[in-house]
């Protein structure tokens, strides 16, 4: 088992035809990824690279009825392409994209929100994500696939290189991952810390949990009350940011403190009182989740809620 | 993007938002002769006092001596002189202070309260959320600490849009007189189309005044805008002043890097924002300080490697350099081979220690052991952080 994805996903790429969407929609075929065409507006009706090209998402859904749409369209237009996903029912849609204005993704979230309290069940991962994979079955995103190893441990993070550090000690202590999903780097995005962690709870495969937070927002700390009551499962957390001065922007548009909130410190003290094994160097990430599966505690009670 | 309190009234009083009357000036002179000429300064109908004010991208200018009243014409041009050229050192600006390159002199209002009304993009609710405080003039993290009943925040549904309803409730909350009523709502509903229409990221009027005669007026005025959509509106973009920025930044900016100056010593260049804190982290933890932070992207090419060297090396207070390089998709043999490259194009003079790994490490780390640099050359982060601390305080 894993979260998500597996080998039997069938994914489509948006802007397959562009630089970067032709790239990567390669890269993950190479890994293995079920990639079954693209859609480029305009350019429907061809193949690219071998992959079949449709005009729009709802083309692709027709002839394919895909899983996942894997987003690599201009920041200008990662809003709609979205939208045409939402609209077109596609289950997961991963983007890529970064540098998408904030408001653009108020209104998709609200969108997609109302979809699914309509009953629709569409899951987005990102903006400004690495994607997510599930190695050995399904590379979907931009992440190097090599670093990674099936096994047991579940990874879910705001960063992109610094989850395949995380990732790359996992695979190099024998422990492996079940699923990583990058969740991205944005303020407004689709799933949260908490609905990985809530998937992670359920898998069987997943025996601890890696979550990698950054500096900015309170969704660590949500995460953090989550893992306390709902989850059995051991979950060790690594938050970047502790030399980061206030009010500059550290990359991520996300990662910023703002008003004196969201410091590492005060995150990192949250996660800690609230029974999450924090690392403060990331160099210890794997060796980390090893001690603790180890220990025989990588099973303990729920809080009664 | 931030910009000017003075650019921000502008855009105020393009969207309906009543602001005060002034002018900006650059030189002692432009107000000499302003003072001469400008009607704000002369006639029946001329204000009882000015506020001669700093432009500078911070706050707390008050405190820091920023902010001058004066109460005759004749004074203003001596306050212009006190306040040009100044080092402004504010809680915002860090010790450095900033420069003062414009003035913005204005009509004084005759105050009877002052209010707080921000606009923000609140991450929890992901809408905007509209804040609103009596405690006028303090700063609303404090007034959050000490009195958080005496907020009210309001997040606007997109779906939704802005209804006059929301502006009655701040309205209510605010305990304006009746007669502002109608003034007030529509302030709120102009300072949202502001905040849609232009991708504010932040407005906030600070304080938001009723003056004597029932007029509500936005005495102070700070706006940013998102950074990811300033792409879209030309005039915005326009408005960005370099003088507020670090040049550094600046330089860095037009090779896609993505710089911020830090106060330490020990500079860092790594590939990939979140891998970048952490990296400054590890520095700290290691018993270093970070001199920056420092994405150069996923590329790390050599072009790349080479103009982040130059921008690292002209910080002066940089004693040492930390490359920590996660290779994925790009490998590391070819990263090695940009550093080495870049290494010998740009003389480096201060301790380099190069962490290498992923795709193609070990290969990539010999390159760098065999190429003759003066490179020390490790395997894990902490490892590498522990170098260049030690060569740094060993003066190596």
């Amino acid at each position: 088992m894993s979260i998500l994805v597996d080998r039997s996903t069938r994914v489509i790429v948006q802007g397959i035809t562009g630089k970067e969407g032709s790239y990567h929609a390669m890269a993950c075929r190479e890994y293995g990824t079920k990639v079954v065409g693209g859609v480029t507006p305009g350019k429907g009706g061809g193949t690219h690279e071998n992959f079949p090209v449709w005009n729009s998402v709802f083309d692709a859904k027709d002839a394919e009825n895909p899983d996942v749409s894997l987003i690599f369209v201009p920041p200008a237009f990662a809003a709609d392409a979205i939208l045409e996903s939402i609209a077109a029912e596609i289950p997961l849609i991963v983007c890529i994209t970064e540098g998408i204005p904030v408001l653009d993704m108020v209104k998709v979230r609200r969108v997609l929100d109302a979809r699914n309290a309509e009953g629709s069940a569409i899951r987005l991962i990102g903006p400004n994500c690495p994607g997510i994979i599930t190695p050995d079955g399904a590379k979907i995103g931009i992440m190097p696939g090599y670093i990674h190893n099936r096994g047991r441990v579940g990874v879910v993070s705001r960063s992109g290189t610094l989850t395949y550090e995380a990732v790359w000690q996992l695979t190099q202590l024998g422990l492996g991952e079940s699923t990583c999903v990058g969740i991205g780097g944005d303020p407004v995005r689709g799933l949260n810390f908490i609905d990985v962690l809530e998937l992670f709870e359920k898998d069987p495969e997943t025996e601890a949990v890696v979550m990698i937070g950054e500096i900015g927002g309170e969704d660590e700390e949500a995460a953090a009350v989550f893992a306390q009551t709902r989850m059995s499962k051991p979950v060790v957390g690594f938050i970047a940011g502790l030399t980061a001065p206030p009010g500059r922007r550290m990359g991520h548009a996300g990662a910023i403190v703002s008003g004196g909130k969201g410091t590492a410190k005060e995150k990192m003290a949250f996660l800690e009182s609230h029974g999450v094994a924090v690392v403060d160097n990331p160099s210890l990430i794997g060796k980390t989740v090893a001690d603790v599966l180890a220990s025989g505690k990588a099973r303990r009670p729920l809080l009664p809620v | 993007m931030n910009i000017h309190e003075y650019q921000a009234k502008e855009l105020f009083k393009e969207f309906g938002i009543p602001v005060p009357n002034g002018v900006l000036v650059e030189t002692v002179e432009q107000a000499r002769q302003l003072v001469g000429t400008s009607p704000l300064f002369k006639g029946d109908s001329k204000p009882a006092v000015w506020a001669v004010k700093a432009q500078i991208h911070a706050g707390g200018r008050g405190k820091a001596g920023g902010v001058k009243i004066a109460k005759t014409v004749e004074e203003i041009p001596g306050f212009v002189e006190q306040i040009l050229g100044k080092i402004l050192v504010t809680h915002q600006t860090g010790p450095e202070g900033r420069k003062v390159q414009k003035v913005w002199i204005e009509e004084g209002s005759r105050i009877a309260r002052e209010y707080y009304l921000s606009a923000v993009v609140d991450r929890t609710s992901r809408r905007i959320t509209l804040i609103a405080s009596t405690e006028g003039g303090m700063e609303i993290e404090e007034v959050a600490h000490s009195h958080p009943e005496k907020i009210l925040h309001i997040s606007i549904d997109p779906a939704e849009g802005y209804s006059p309803y929301i502006g009655r409730r701040l309205f209510s909350f605010l305990g304006l007189p009746f007669q502002t009523q109608v003034q007030f709502v529509n302030l709120v509903r102009d300072l949202l189309s502001f905040f849609q229409q232009r991708d504010a990221s932040m407005v906030e009027i600070n304080p938001l005044v009723l003056t004597q005669d029932d007029k509500l007026i936005a005495l102070d005025a700070k706006v940013g805008f998102d950074d990811n959509a300033v792409g879209r509106h030309p005039s915005i973009k326009g408005l960005r002043d370099l003088l507020e920025e670090n040049e550094l930044e600046i330089e860095a900016s037009k090779y896609n890097l993505n710089y911020v100056k830090l106060d330490g010593n020990i500079a860092c260049m790594v590939n990939g924002a979140g891998l970048a804190m952490a990296t400054m982290d590890v520095i700290a933890l290691a018993g270093g300080s970070p001199s920056n932070f420092l994405d150069v992207g996923g590329g790390a090419s050599k072009e790349t490697v080479e103009q982040a060297f130059r921008i690292i090396l002209s910080d002066p207070h940089v004693k040492g350099i930390f490359v920590n390089i996660f290779g994925g998709i790009v490998r590391c043999e070819r990263i090695a081979g940009g550093i080495i490259a870049a290494a010998q194009d740009v003389k480096i003079t201060v301790p380099l220690v190069v962490r290498l790994q992923g795709t193609n490490a070990k290969e990539g780390r010999e390159m760098l052991k065999n190429s003759g640099l003066a490179i020390q050359v490790a395997e894990e982060l902490f490892e590498g952080a522990e170098k260049i601390v030690l060569a740094v305080k060993g003066g190596a």
